[in-house]
């Protein structure tokens, strides 16, 4: 393992591989606090780690609250809805007045891409990102590639499919970061409204033919479909995105045998995946849940663990 | 045996002064010393607990865990019967977490059994001021409520910080605070087992 | 009251003066160029090693009075253009409220008045409330001093009405200036649309959303035979099309600001809410081309869109920032760096683009030029000055440049209007 020195968590491009494996070593340690009946250990005792989230989460709010409660953090919650924001108040003024009452770390998501970035450039609290417009989700992407690390053995070499509306999509980004650099490869398929040509730069190859990339991928990641689309016009309707390229039983049957099934919640069932599938044998959605929290557990350590 | 005769001499240069280190290394106990002492422990925790009923071992990671190992190899032959045994990895229970700046490497605490009700046998490889063995008892009384604790040490080196013995101790070894006792495993460190005793001195 | 330059080594758009010769300004006007002139009644400034150019004219600026009077006023911005070397500046009429009237553009005209430094003149809205649904009344915003009319920050989105502004205001005489960008098309784009926008998950305005209604324009303006201004020209696309509008005879004019030529979309890489700009920056590709078109002409003229914005307003997230970037105060080094340092402009050349040409289009009698019996308008400029810009040198109410720590080439010394020294450094 390699030794940490990042003060924030705010990408995962330029993220290396040592550093990428290094979160995902240490999370496999963390896992087994959470099958315990204390659930707790001591490693942060005394850390204070805010929550300001600007976007609506439950799930990924919850992660990081239980990862840092497991290892004795405090923690507090700011929902956007109850901060002075929605009366005028600037996000980095905002964070200058949490950060004034010596707290050590902000988990950040927010509705636009960069706020977590501009806060690290301004702020000595440790900035983790909790996702950032349509930008970085970096802890939703470490703990799809534990997942997949635990699953099938090994990321290197496998082929990756990402489904759906990667234009608006963080996981998406983040993922194709992380997953090119642990040296998987990696395909995004879905609507051309919503899988913008540009996205090739980034590493990932585009195809359109679902039925081509079910064949061949290890992995499959459909994507929530935000209702909105069809409204923004990226969409002709739901129904047709439903069946053009929503993974169902019937898609499936040319997959391969060991093909694992991803989504980082929440699913819209029988949208980008039918229930059948999102409960079935090949789906591992809940176990990306339980992997999240020793994940973010992992990050939340590595930063803040140790003096810097 | 010569045990107590120095084997190596070397000089090292450290930091950007060059500040000339010189170091002495004197041989403690060797494989033999070890293993004597290894049995001796075995005999007296079974002495002390009336056999192999209830009793587990937990070894501190790394070192502690490859002596608890050994111990219980001791009891399987001395008993028949083999007990459960547990590694536990103490860093998040460190209380110097915030004082260092190397981020230590968390490794995964194995134990596969309830403790509570156990008499636990905590194994480690030198015991010097007693924080290391406060890190492990935390972390113990987190998987459950043992009967009893009990601490086995290969060597005790003396300059407690915390009012914590050892119910077993190989070899006790007083030592100076410029004294690092280092103990050698074959299974840790791909040497032949022994203990030694550097010494720094600034020249 | 007279004022005297000695040594001034002139430059007009068609040719730079060999040797240095003397400027005597009388009443505001100048009076004598020779080689050497004799006056004692006056002040007296010496040019040597400077340039000396007719004073610097800017068609594009946002002065926030009335309004948003926390981000600039006129007096402010009038200090900035001063500063800038600027001594005649055209205001857009999205203030608040907007200019569409005869009462708020006498507002303006009689606050530039009341300071009195150099010449403001505002330019009143195409539409009322800039909303795209009525026509202002031309004639009255004409008669209140508006030298030329545009919906500046919105498009004229309505085709129509576009077609009706181009007729009328042919009438009236008052020339159209057009902020090209197609809404639809350019819905909540924070910045160039393509691999970076991609990548740093920030939604993009494509550049056709320029290129369209630049050619919209010019169809308009070709088939009813009137004059289209198009502002801020940022696109590679929309300079050729301007380019064979030109060969065509079409009567457009087109203006660059100084950061479509000194800044790509790069500089949103950093998320500095300071380089969010409409049209925003664009590629090495489009700056290249704006570069090509103020060479060969197909750009008439270099004009700022300075646009302060607070500090709270541009702390916000790149989403809810605001668009605009000051521009006065850094015109003169951007242009001398960018331009005449690597040799794509002359210094006669610069002349035109940011004098000789802006007084051309806008039909200001008297000024673009240093000749006996012209305005007494000068920019002194120091061409080998180096300078650092830094956010607390800004005179201007606002700092949002994302050129603060620039180091640039060419500075003002000195600005003179009317005869009067109105900036010296």
């Amino acid at each position: 393992m390699s030794e940490w020195t990042k003060h924030d968590l705010l990408d995962l491009q330029g993220m290396s591989k040592e550093e990428i494996e290094t979160v995902l070593e240490t999370a496999k340690s963390f896992k087994e606090i959470s099958t315990r009946d204390v659930k707790k250990v001591p490693a942060l005792r005394g850390k204070t780690i805010v929550m300001l989230f600007f976007e609506n989460s439950t799930r990924t709010r919850s992660s990081f609250e239980l990862a840092a409660k497991r290892l004795s953090a405090d923690t507090v919650n700011i929902a956007a809805g109850n901060s002075s924001l929605s009366k005028g108040e600037s996000v980095l003024d905002t964070a200058r007045n949490i950060e004034a009452m010596n707290v050590d770390a902000i988990v950040v998501r927010h509705p636009s891409s960069g706020v977590p970035y501009i806060l690290s450039q301004h702020l000595k609290a440790s900035i983790i990102n909790a996702g950032d417009g349509c930008r970085s989700h970096p802890t939703q992407a470490l703990l799809d590639m534990f997942t997949i690390q635990e699953k099938l053995g090994r990321i290197a070499g496998l082929k990756v499919a990402i489904l759906g509306d990667i234009r608006h999509s963080r996981v998406a980004r983040s993922n194709i970061w992380g997953l090119t650099t642990m040296g998987a490869e990696v395909t995004v398929c879905g609507p051309a409204t919503l899988v913008p040509p540009e996205i090739e730069a980034m590493g990932a190859r585009i195809n359109y033919d679902i039925d081509e990339v079910i064949k061949e991928s290890d992995v499959l990641m459909p994507l929530r479909i935000q209702m909105e689309r069809q409204e923004q016009k990226f969409l002709p309707s739901l129904r047709e995105y439903a069946k053009e390229f929503g993974i169902d039983a019937q898609k499936l049957k040319n997959a391969k045998k060991d093909v694992i099934i991803m989504h980082p919640g929440p699913t819209n069932r029988g949208l980008e995946v039918s229930a059948e599938v999102a409960d079935g044998k090949y789906s591992v959605i809940l176990d990306q849940v339980t992997n999240g929290v020793a994940v973010r557990m992992a990050v939340l350590y590595l930063l803040l663990g140790i003096k810097r | 045996m010569g045990a107590n005769k120095p084997t190596s001499t070397y000089e090292v240069e450290v930091g950007a002064k060059q500040r000339r280190l010189k170091m002495k290394t004197v041989k403690i106990m060797d494989k033999d010393n070890i293993q004597r002492a290894i049995t001796r422990i075995a005999h007296e925790i079974l002495e002390k607990n009336r056999g192999v009923k209830n009793l587990c071992l937990i070894g501190i990671r790394t070192r502690g865990a490859v002596l608890a190992e050994r111990v219980n190899e001791c009891i399987q032959k001395i008993e028949g019967n083999a007990v459960p045994i547990g590694i536990l990895d103490i860093t998040l229970y460190r209380d110097d977490l915030t004082m260092i700046d190397v981020q230590p490497v968390v490794r995964e605490t194995l134990i596969k059994f309830d403790l509570t009700d156990k008499e636990v046998i905590l194994v480690d490889d030198v015991l010097f001021t007693g924080r290391t063995i406060r890190s492990a008892l935390d972390a113990l009384i987190d998987f459950g409520r043992p009967a009893s604790i009990q601490l086995a040490v290969l060597v005790d080196r003396g300059h407690r910080e915390l009012p914590i013995r050892a119910d077993y101790v190989g070899k006790n070894i007083p030592t100076s605070a410029n004294q690092n006792v280092q103990v050698i495993l074959k299974e840790t460190d791909g040497k032949e087992d022994q203990v030694i005793v550097e010494e720094r001195k600034r020249k | 009251m007279s004022l005297l330059i000695k040594n001034a080594m002139i430059v007009n758009a068609d040719k730079m003066e060999k040797n240095p010769q003397d400027i005597l300004i009388e009443k505001g006007v100048i009076k004598r160029i020779a080689s050497s002139i004799k006056e004692d009644k006056g002040k007296t400034i010496d040019a040597k090693g400077k340039l000396v150019l007719p004073g610097l004219i800017d068609i594009h600026v946002h002065f926030r009075e009335p309004g948003d009077e926390h981000k600039e006023t006129v007096e402010t911005g009038v200090m900035a253009a001063a500063k800038g070397g600027f001594t005649t500046v055209m205001c857009m009429p999205n203030t608040a409220p907007v200019i569409d009237n005869r009462s708020i553009a006498e507002m303006v005209v009689n606050e530039s008045k009341r300071i009195g430094l150099i010449n403001v003149i505002p330019i009143g809205a195409i539409t009322k409330s800039l909303k795209s649904q009525e026509l202002t009344d031309m004639f009255e915003l004409k008669d209140a001093g508006c030298g030329a009319l545009s919906d500046d920050g919105n498009c004229v989105s309505d085709s129509h009405l576009m077609r009706m502004a181009m007729e009328y205001a042919k009438m009236v005489g008052i020339l159209l200036i057009e902020h090209c960008e197609d809404h639809q098309l350019s819905s909540g784009g924070v910045m160039n649309e393509g691999v970076t926008s991609t990548i740093l998950g920030l939604k993009g305005d494509p550049g056709i959303s320029e290129s369209i209604i630049v050619a919209r324009d010019i169809e308009l303006a070709d088939y009813f035979d009137s004059r289209i201004h198009f502002a801020h020209i940022s696109l590679k696309r929309s300079v050729e099309l301007i380019r064979e509008a030109k060969a065509r005879g079409i009567k457009v004019t087109a203006e660059a600001a100084p950061h479509h030529f000194a800044l790509t979309e790069e500089e949103l890489k950093s998320f500095n809410t300071n380089a969010k700009v409409h049209p925003p920056l664009r590629t090495k590709e489009d700056v290249k081309a704006v570069k090509a078109a103020l060479k060969d002409g197909t750009i008439d003229c270099i004009a700022t869109d300075h646009a302060p914005h607070a500090r709270e307003d541009k702390e916000k997230d790149m989403d809810h920032a605001p668009c605009g970037m000051i521009g006065l105060e850094t015109a003169v080094g951007l242009a001398v760096t960018e331009l005449i340092e690597p040799k794509i402009l002359t210094w006669p050349q610069l002349v035109e683009k940011m004098s000789a040409a802006p007084a051309n289009i806008m039909g200001f009698k008297g000024k673009g030029a240093i000749q006996e019996g012209m305005d007494g308008d000068l920019t002194i400029i120091d061409p080998e000055a180096e300078w650092e810009v830094r956010e607390e040198d800004f005179v201007s109410k606002s700092s949002n440049s994302p050129f603060i720590g620039r180091t640039l080439k060419g500075q003002v010394a000195a600005t003179i209007c009317a005869g009067k020294i109105v900036y010296q450094q």
